[in-house]
């Protein structure tokens, strides 16, 4: 049997991390790459529904937060291992997306955005009052001081952030060059010709809000373990969404690897940022980065590449 | 047995109070070249709304090939046999010409025909209908009578046995409506039945073997071309008293 060198290198990747969370010493790069990997996995998501599907969505925060607050819930309640959390959450999140797929078969375009965005409103203001994760004041969470086969629990959450973001890859990748894909790519340019080329544009809506439903609920679950503290307020932040959304449109929607190339690059730019200057900085150079991307490169980088790659060729 | 591909029996359609179309009959025989015409709000694309799924009608049913499908959503339609082709030409803009057919082969054909060699399949259709050196070609760049041409290749990469062309020949030019014409008559010839809505007279007349009328939502004649024209009730809906 021939294996792809996808998988090949997606195997090399992860043994690279393991690999380097052992040998490495500067904690600080386990953080850093924890919340770049975070970003990765939320644009992954958020452009299997916006940029495959053609379905624009400000819900993002809202998904990852509830996966962050269902893990809190089933920790006070449960005591449960991260993992249990994280596949918990994602059950729970894909529930909520397959929600939101029946939504789409009354609103598209900015009625359809508006409306997550008010979902993830609602959601905020539930949390905010639900006493037993914390409120408005918020929950901590203790982690252990000690894991196996890692010299400290960060690096294993580092480690494992680096899984769920391969995973998320390859589910996107699947969904991008398979059959699935070329059907959502109909839905996204004309919905109407679609469903009378005898493409299921429910079912497929269905699926394309549900996956994305889950990955954003497996990235958030272990996100209170990785703050320790976590309120409403961060759990719903504003950068979360503007991210997830800004990350593809600078990489580039219509394939698998756009959303890769922004996350990896705007989160980089991000996190030395944070270091060099100021965090408060990182919300304008985002805003500003994707102003200048949809204004004169909406493709984004794989589109622009694209075009070099199209010139070179007729020269 | 030639049988009957499309039976509709007291279709009845309101929009609100109005009533779109009001208890109409109909059949198209297996093969058919079927001609569906009428003046402006008549009721045409409503029925062939009702016909390919994307308007379900308040009464009367819908039969293909012996099959009830009155309340079946539109893509299981186009899966069991019915393609059409639309008014305004709707292209998957962000693909190719060629991609743009796979979507129909991978989709309506998928359960019907191999699922191997689509892209050849797809170049057998383009090569059908002379599109063959436009197969690369971004669709949102084409011209009008070439967007045409592509929404009949995409509904013959189907595989229908019926095939409703909705107004493929509006505002081309009279070479342009022959170029179509052709193509729709080979369709015909590989065994599809076409149902054509059309208001070049012209075309329609070459081209269909039987014709029903509908004014105001009610059909008013049916038979064969030369009957058509002479009938005074037809020319009383397109030129009043």
């Amino acid at each position: 049997m021939k294996i792809s060198p996808f998988w090949i290198i997606t195997v090399l990747i992860l043994i690279g991390g393991y690999l380097f969370a052992e040998w490495a010493e500067n904690q600080f790069l386990f953080f850093a790459g924890y919340v770049v990997l975070q970003s990765l996995i939320m644009a992954v998501a958020w452009n299997i529904l916006g940029g495959f599907t053609g379905y624009v969505n400000f819900g993002s925060a809202g998904f990852f937060a509830v996966g962050a607050y269902t893990a809190i819930a089933l920790h006070q309640f449960l005591e449960a291992p991260l993992i249990v959390l994280i596949i918990i959450a994602g059950v729970v999140c894909g529930l909520i997306g397959l929600g939101t797929g029946y939504l789409t078969l009354r609103l598209r375009g900015v009625y359809f955005a508006i409306a997550t965005l008010a979902m993830a409103i609602v959601f905020e203001s539930l949390i905010t009052n639900w006493e037993y994760v914390g409120g408005s004041t918020g929950a901590y969470v203790i982690t252990p001081t000690e894991v196996a086969f890692f010299d400290s629990y960060i690096e294993m959450l580092f480690v494992l952030m680096l899984f769920l973001a391969l995973v998320s890859v390859a589910v996107s990748r699947y969904l991008s060059i398979s059959r699935i894909g070329q059907g959502l790519a109909a839905i996204r340019d004309d919905e109407t010709a679609a469903e009378c080329m005898g493409v299921p544009t429910l079912r497929l809506k269905l699926i394309s809000t549900t996956v994305m439903g889950a990955m954003m609920g497996v990235c958030g679950a272990p996100f209170p373990f990785f703050v320790t503290y976590i309120n409403p307020l961060s759990a719903f932040d504003l950068l979360i969404a503007v991210n997830s959304i800004a990350m593809p449109m600078i990489g580039g929607t219509a394939v698998w690897f756009g959303p890769v190339i922004g996350a990896l690059l705007l989160g980089t730019i991000q996190q030395i940022i944070t270091v060099t200057v100021s965090s408060e900085l990182n919300i304008l150079i985002v805003g500003v980065v994707l102003v200048l991307f949809v204004a004169l490169a909406p493709r984004g980088i794989v589109g622009l590449v694209q075009d070099v790659m199209k010139k070179r060729r007729g020269k | 047995m030639t049988g009957r591909v499309l039976e509709v029996t007291d279709l009845t359609k309101r929009f609100g109070g109005f009533v779109a179309l009001d208890t109409v009959n109909l059949h198209v025989n297996e093969n058919e070249r079927f001609g569906l015409i009428g003046p402006n709000g008549s009721g045409k694309t409503t029925m062939i709304n009702c016909v390919s799924g994307a308007l379900f009608n308040n009464e009367g049913t819908v039969v293909f090939e012996g099959e009830d499908i009155t309340r079946m959503p539109a893509f299981k339609r186009a899966q069991l046999g019915i393609a059409r082709s639309f008014q305004i030409p709707k292209p998957f803009k962000s693909m190719s010409v060629l991609e743009n057919l796979r979507v129909p082969l991978e989709y309506a054909a998928w359960g019907r025909t191999g699922h191997r060699h689509i892209d050849e399949q797809a170049m057998e259709i383009l090569e059908l209908i002379g599109f063959a050196d436009r197969a690369h070609d971004n669709s949102a760049g084409l011209t009008q009578v070439d967007m045409r041409k592509l929404e009949l290749a995409r509904a013959l990469a189907a595989k229908p046995k019926l095939l409703v062309s909705d107004e493929a020949m509006a505002g081309l030019s009279s070479a342009e409506v022959d170029e179509i014409l052709d193509i729709l008559f080979k369709l015909n010839e590989r065994g599809v039945a076409v149902i054509m809505i059309e208001h070049i007279m012209r075309a329609v007349m070459r081209f269909c073997e039987r014709i029903v009328v509908l004014d105001a939502g009610k059909k008013i004649a049916e038979g064969l071309p030369d009957e058509i024209v002479r009938n005074p009730d037809v020319e009383r809906a397109y030129l009043g008293e």
